[in-house]
């Protein structure tokens, strides 16, 4: 630390910058430390996604062969309702929370979040949020069954009884998320060190402030629309019931305004976490950081201009396809900035793929992917073919399977020396990561197949022509379930014990969080650090 | 009491969630259903009877216009219209009834909403008089007919010459029981 920053901030919070945090259970209830929050979050979001993970086993099982063998149709419908909603809301989202707890004070600079008891309670409604949703599947009627979209009117007038308890459900996960995304902007728009400038925060940094403009605006919308389910079951209200004057439609259209930027939330965190290790192992500066940041804020924009191309079919003008179909091939443009520019930073880099850097270019090649076969829905008139197909599942797997979860994993390998102080066992993590990188390809890329040949999603028998693939695809994902208990272990493996990380285990990595020793101490930054 | 900055933020944060949830319910729904009543998107027509402008009749045209009737799930009584289409000029009134009995021994309220297609004609053909502006109570097994009055506009565009007016009967008496007790 330089003279100069030192000074007023340096006052009472480092009279306890040297004592660690207090023992027991009460410390994860009561903590208000970024560290602690954003364990607890990553944590949540591995127990949800093993959770969700054993529901898409019970899908895959199902799909093994044709013919009913395992479940009730009743029951695969709850699975694929659930696991959708547990992967979305319990998995993905929280652990981008996590990420952002932890790096985000570290990377900027600040001591702590800006509001860090509205953190312990952000976190601490998650749990029970959770419990509500899954204890559904266990009341009289079952789960929701409606598909993670719930379309009205099946989510109203042909719902089970527990469909309430999914509504308050999602209304807690909703406030949760709004308070982290609040506490996200307050924390970078007021707490970056001297001389951080926006324009200087790194890019994990800038994808998440735009993540929580996006959460603000659209979660509200979310509550919105399930709350209006709420009043059409049970206060006679008509919103999406035809029979009173309302349009089950208006309910895709309020969904999808919600939905569509929802996705841009769970891949821009992803954007971010992908541009800092890149850079770090092709030992380079990141190529074009001025229009990666135009290229995040550009696709945000764009997210609240394309929804009803989840839509086509539902019967909307020729002018309004083609609106939705020019706009959404629009978002193209920018994300193919930044894969450029990706691809630009590795190019002539010293490269090294270290496991982060391995899951890194895998999301590279692999979003692509899944953002070509986008393109590819975005055609109306070829949407009308491709609608409520496998294609389409293969289409959204292929950007959150490879898209946010590896990038999510990517993040964990390239910051855990940092959080434990300890290096995890790189051999085994790239057996993860291969063992990953081939089940997630055996399971979704059959699908495209068999979609583009007309089996349709969310049913739980099909025609004799898709069992192969269907076969192939249930054995990759049987592959990729059993690789993240490898995953679990490692991480634990990695807390218990291993070789002393550095402080900057990674020799390219710049950035604020490779300042403070590894494991990062309880408190840091008590005293803003000089950005230069 | 003076704010810090980081206390405007996170108060701009908290409005802007607050009025998005609003928007919801007060821009988005009304939107929705003023574009619809505009564009005669999803083929919804006028909730409202047709005031008459005195017109002549565009003899030089005719057109057709189909009747379908329609149970949604669950509602079980009879309907039919008495006629499945009948042949007009534009400007010319069409009259006819939709047959309606409840079956069951309960008392119903019944509701039927129309739908034209092609999306395009649906500002185009008026209705006078239709048993769809208002909802429709049964007493156990008692019949009806309900009669219908239409116009086709002389206005309607060139190369559209037969239309379709489709009517799903819902069953709102629960609806009805719930609003009800809601108040």
């Amino acid at each position: 630390m330089t003279d100069q920053t030192i000074g007023h901030v340096n006052d009472h919070d480092d009279s306890h910058a040297d004592h660690g945090p207090p023992k027991g259970l009460m410390r994860w209830v009561l903590t208000t430390n970024h560290k602690d929050i954003g364990s607890m979050y990553m944590w949540f979001s591995f127990a949800m996604f093993l959770l969700g993970g054993a529901m898409a086993m019970v899908i895959r099982a199902e799909l093994f062969q044709p013919g009913l063998q395992l479940v009730q149709p009743e029951f695969f419908n709850q699975m694929t309702t659930m696991h959708g909603l547990i992967m979305v809301f319990g998995a993905v989202m929280p652990a981008f929370v996590g990420l952002a707890n932890w790096m985000i004070p570290m990377m900027i600079g600040a001591p702590d979040m800006a509001l860090p008891r509205m953190n312990n309670w952000s976190f601490w409604i998650l749990p029970f949020a959770f419990a509500l949703l899954v204890s559904t599947l266990f009341m009289e009627g079952g789960g929701p069954n409606f598909g993670w979209t719930f379309y009205a009117p099946l989510s109203t007038d042909y719902a089970p009884p527990s469909t309430t308890f999914f509504i308050f459900a999602v209304h807690m996960m909703g406030v949760s998320s709004i308070m982290g995304a609040i506490n996200v902007i307050a924390t970078i728009l007021n707490l970056r060190a001297p001389g951080m400038t926006l324009m200087k925060m790194p890019l994990f940094v800038w994808t998440w402030l735009i993540t929580a403009y996006l959460l603000i605006a659209v979660m509200p919308v979310l509550a919105g629309v399930v709350t209006m389910m709420l009043m059409d079951i049970h206060f006679g209200t008509a919103f999406f019931n035809a029979g009173g004057g309302g349009d089950p439609v208006l309910f895709q259209h309020v969904f999808w305004f919600f939905g569509h930027p929802e996705v841009y939330i769970m891949i821009l965190p992803a954007f971010g976490v992908v541009s800092q290790i890149i850079p770090a192992f092709s030992r380079k500066p990141l190529f074009g950081y001025t229009s990666m940041v135009y290229a995040v804020a550009s696709i945000a924009f764009l997210s609240f201009i394309v929804w009803a191309h989840h839509m086509f079919t539902v019967g909307i003008p020729l002018v309004g396809e083609v609106f939705f179909m020019y706009a959404t091939m629009l978002i193209a443009v920018p994300t193919g900035v930044k894969v450029f520019n990706w691809v630009a930073t590795m190019f002539r880099g010293a490269l090294t793929f270290e496991t982060p850097m391995l899951f890194a270019v895998a999301f590279v090649v692999l979003f692509t992917i899944g953002g070509f076969s986008g393109l590819m829905l975005s055609i109306a008139p070829a949407d009308f073919q491709y609608h409520d197909t496998y294609f389409v599942v293969a289409h959204f797997h292929y950007v959150l399977v490879p898209g946010a979860i590896f990038a999510i994993f990517a993040g964990v390998y390239y910051w855990l020396p940092k959080w434990t102080g300890h290096m995890y066992d790189a051999g085994l993590s790239k057996v993860h990561f291969w063992m990953s990188f081939i089940g997630m390809n055996l399971t979704f890329f059959p699908m495209h197949f068999v979609g583009l040949a007309g089996m349709p999603r969310r049913i739980p028998d099909y025609a004799l022509q898709f069992a192969d693939f269907n076969m192939i695809a249930s054995i990759g994902g049987f592959m990729f379930g059993v690789t993240q208990l490898l995953f679990l272990f490692i991480v634990i493996k990695c807390v218990k014990g291993g070789p002393k990380a550095e402080a900057k285990p990674w020799e390219g990595a710049h950035g604020l969080e490779w300042m403070v020793p590894s494991p990062a101490p309880y408190h840091t930054f008590t005293t803003p650090p000089d950005v230069k | 009491m003076q704010l810090n900055p980081a206390h405007k933020t996170i108060i701009k944060a908290t409005a802007t969630a607050v009025a998005m949830f609003a928007f919801v319910f007060w821009v988005m729904v009304p939107l929705y259903n003023v574009l619809c009543q505009v564009t005669g998107l999803n083929g919804k027509t006028d909730p409202n009877p047709y005031k008459t402008v005195p017109a002549a009749v565009d003899t030089s045209r005719t057109i057709t216009v189909q009747f379908l009737a329609t149970n949604n799930k669950g509602m079980n009584w009879d309907f039919k219209p008495s006629v499945h289409q009948v042949k007009v000029h534009p400007g010319e009134v069409g009259s006819l009834n939709f047959y309606v009995r409840n079956p069951s021994g309960k008392n119903m309220v019944g509701q039927a909403i129309p739908s034209v297609t092609p999306f395009e004609a649906t500002d185009y053909l008026h209705k006078t008089e239709c048993f769809c502006f208002t909802s429709q109570p049964l007493e156990g097994h008692e019949e009806k007919d309900m009669p219908l009055k239409i116009i086709v506009d002389q206005d309607l565009p060139k190369h559209i010459n037969k239309l379709t007016l489709s009517y799903t009967l819902f069953d709102i008496t629960e609806m009805n029981n719930k609003r009800t007790a809601a108040r």
